[in-house]
């Protein structure tokens, strides 16, 4: 074959675990699309980061926070009486809600507030949308003595004014952005400016595995414990790794790191679902692999929601830790490469997936979460009983009652 | 290389380049968002620059994200985008543009994005053909040029940004790159804020300069006559960008577009020629 395509590759030939390239490449997807003023502290991180993942003194630091500080190993949770109702195969859950700060994103914030240290870094700045990872990189900085800065755009501080009071709460100053749709993507362009202009002293954690080489490469190695973990507790409680894998997909971290200790095992199925929000038809959803086209958007290559000008759309999603134009380009390529699929999951099945679950689990999943959970509801329903589907539930739902309270009508 | 494009010798950034060095004059770049202030106003407003001095135009391709601008060329992206401004409508004012001026070199800047959902090899043939002569992608750095290849295969000057940040190995590998002029930004941050340390900036543009097999021109950050004239002792352009911005955004028509915009750059351009000619 003699196509460059990473598509018209057969899958077996991909060893998707030693990706990316050294520029950052998944495939076509990634790379280092800045401006020429980020190239010098995108360097810096990236051979700092190289030097300390290779670093057991790091690596043994970082774990023994995560067992410690964010109580891993979290489990997997046989959904016994859901998998019972649904009637087909059987739902595991890996329960990242568990975690310190109630979601994953503290695997990453961790991972990075040690990278900061040891750069000698003394401010964090962090950009959020929901504010998840905002208060999980307050947390951190809290943690570590590190002073914290948060950008979130106006419109999700007034979304979310819980997270804003807890990350005050937390030390951290929280700078509303008034640009653009005053959402994420706008709060990200503002932290790349702060970033660039403070750079000899700033760290900037991003929160999910998009944005410029090394960060899809560090904040997947970062969150790829769950993973890992979640393989080795198969093995260890069933015997066997589960049939199929399935995650939600915002900018794609919690959904990476459970995928990726799995990519080379070709049995297992891996199943992402995006946000469809009123319908992907509907044009009102934040489905960037299901219904985007390959561009640049945030300093890598990967699907976005653009318009045929190149002007990046506005999304839709009722969870908005999903509500991103942009995707992790390691998705783009597993999209590309056939080695995983991704679906959209509506509003309005992902309310009912969280209403379902909290009824007969009792657990209030996070509303981004309760999409994995919808997906994982359908493939089950398509499985034999024997079958195994693992879901990440990657968060837990206290930060969402009021806006299902607020959607169902009921005032608090 | 078509035949046709062969005979239209040089392109125009380098005929200009070559023209200023002849003379002994400093390069005076104007940056304008397209359609911004009012998207009528454009190709008046281009006409406009070149009536009080610019050498070349640098026309801003607004974007939703524009992550390396600062708060004033955003918003006048935000101005643009709103009226519905984008490549094509762009191109057509380039076009127009044309018609009564065809020396001044036009350089594009903006961000990927709408290049590669237009297609590069698409835009670069339609920006050509329309009169452009250079693209600066902002978040196309020297790792990511094969990106563009179209662009310089299509006889489109691909500019490259220099920062002070730029080490120097890295410095070499940009000035083999650079087409056109290599645009030194004079401070580590965004577009537009006042972070000129003039003796760094010059040190600096000495170096490049050095090493550079184009002309360097230098930007971010200037903002009238005295500071354009400083930076004019040693670079062989300057580029005035926020600073025309915010002048134009208040605009209430065409006319007033053309009148701030000649009254910002007419003591400019005549500081730049005073320092000219008192060497000469």
């Amino acid at each position: 074959m003699s196509s460059p395509s990473v598509a018209a590759a057969p899958v077996a030939a991909i060893d998707y675990l030693h990706y990316p390239d050294a520029r950052g490449r998944f495939g076509d997807y990634g790379g280092s699309y800045v401006a020429e003023t980020l190239i010098a502290p995108l360097a810096e991180l990236t051979a700092a980061y190289e030097t300390l993942r290779a670093d057991p003194a790091f690596v043994a630091e970082f774990e023994r926070d995560l067992t410690h500080y964010v109580g891993r190993p979290s489990p997997i949770y046989h959904a016994e009486r859901l998998s019972r109702q649904i009637g087909g195969a059987q739902i595991l859950l890996k329960r990242e809600d568990l975690n310190h700060t109630g979601a994953h994103k503290i695997n990453n914030t961790i991972g990075q507030a040690l990278v900061a240290r040891s750069m000698g870094k003394r401010r964090v700045i962090a950009e959020t949308g929901a504010g998840q990872h905002g208060v999980a990189t307050a947390t951190v900085c809290a943690r570590f003595g590190l002073d914290c800065v948060v950008y979130m755009g106006a419109t999700d501080i007034e979304r979310q004014k819980i997270n804003v009071y807890r990350m005050k709460l937390l030390g951290a100053e929280v700078v509303p952005v008034t640009s653009g749709s005053k959402t994420l993507k706008d709060a990200l362009n503002e932290a790349m400016r702060d970033w660039v202009t403070n750079v000899a002293d700033t760290f900037y954690i991003i929160g999910t595995v998009a944005g410029p080489h090394p960060y899809p490469q560090m904040v997947r190695d970062f969150n790829s414990v769950v993973g890992r973990e979640a393989r080795a507790q198969m093995l260890g409680q069933y015997g066997r790794l589960p049939d199929v894998i399935t995650a939600c997909v915002g900018g794609g971290s919690n959904a990476i790191g459970l995928f990726h200790a799995f990519l080379n095992d070709r049995d297992v199925r891996i199943v992402g679902a995006e946000a469809a929000g009123e319908g992907i038809e509907t044009g009102h959803h934040a489905a960037s692999l299901a219904a985007g086209r390959p561009g640049v958007l945030h300093g890598n290559r990967t699907y976005v929601l653009c318009d045929d000008d190149g002007q990046i759309t506005e999304t839709h999603s009722v969870s908005a830790g999903l509500d991103y134009p942009g995707v992790g380009p390691e998705h783009a390529f597993l999209k590309d490469s056939g080695r995983a699929t991704y679906v959209g999951v509506t509003d309005e099945e992902a309310l009912a997936a969280f209403h379902q679950l909290a009824r007969t689990e009792g657990i209030l999943a996070a509303l981004e979460s309760s999409h994995a959970v919808a997906q994982a509801m359908k493939l089950a329903r398509e499985l034999p009983e024997d079958a195994l589907v693992l879901c990440n539930l990657s968060g837990r739902g206290d930060k969402d009652v009021h806006t299902i309270a607020a959607r169902e009508g009921i005032a608090l | 290389m078509t035949s046709a494009s062969a005979t239209e010798d040089v392109n125009r950034i380098d005929r200009r380049f070559a023209e200023l060095k002849a003379a002994g004059r400093t390069g005076l770049i104007p940056f304008v968002t397209a359609g911004d202030p009012l998207p009528p106003a454009t190709v008046a407003l281009m006409h406009a620059l070149v009536e009080a001095g610019a050498d070349l135009i640098e026309l801003g391709v607004p974007f939703s994200d524009p992550m390396a601008d600062g708060p004033v060329i955003q918003h006048a992206s935000e101005r643009a985008l709103a009226r519905g401004v984008g490549l094509a409508k762009i191109l057509e004012w380039v076009r127009e543009f044309r018609t009564r001026d065809a020396a001044t070199p036009i350089v594009l800047m903006g961000y990927l994005n709408p290049v590669e959902i237009h297609g590069a090899a698409c835009f670069a043939r339609e920006a050509v053909e329309a009169g452009v002569d250079g693209v600066l992608l902002v978040d196309c750095p020297i790792e990511e040029i094969d990106t563009a290849a179209p662009l310089r295969e299509a006889g489109l000057r691909q500019i490259f940004l220099a920062a002070p940040t730029t080490t120097d190995a890295r410095l070499g590998r940009v000035c083999e790159a650079a087409q056109g002029f290599l645009y030194y930004v004079s401070f580590a941050g965004i577009t537009g804020a006042d972070r000129l340390s003039q003796d760094d900036v010059r040190t600096r543009v000495g170096a490049i300069k050095q090493r550079a097999r184009t002309p360097v021109a230098v930007g971010f950050g200037v903002r009238d006559a005295a500071s354009a004239a400083a930076i004019g002792e040693f670079a062989d352009a300057v580029v005035i960008g926020s600073a025309l911005v915010e002048r134009l955004a208040a605009a209430t028509d065409a006319d007033d577009a053309r009148a701030r915009a000649r009254d910002f750059l007419a003591p400019i351009r005549a500081a730049l020629d005073a320092r000219g000619s008192g060497e000469a």
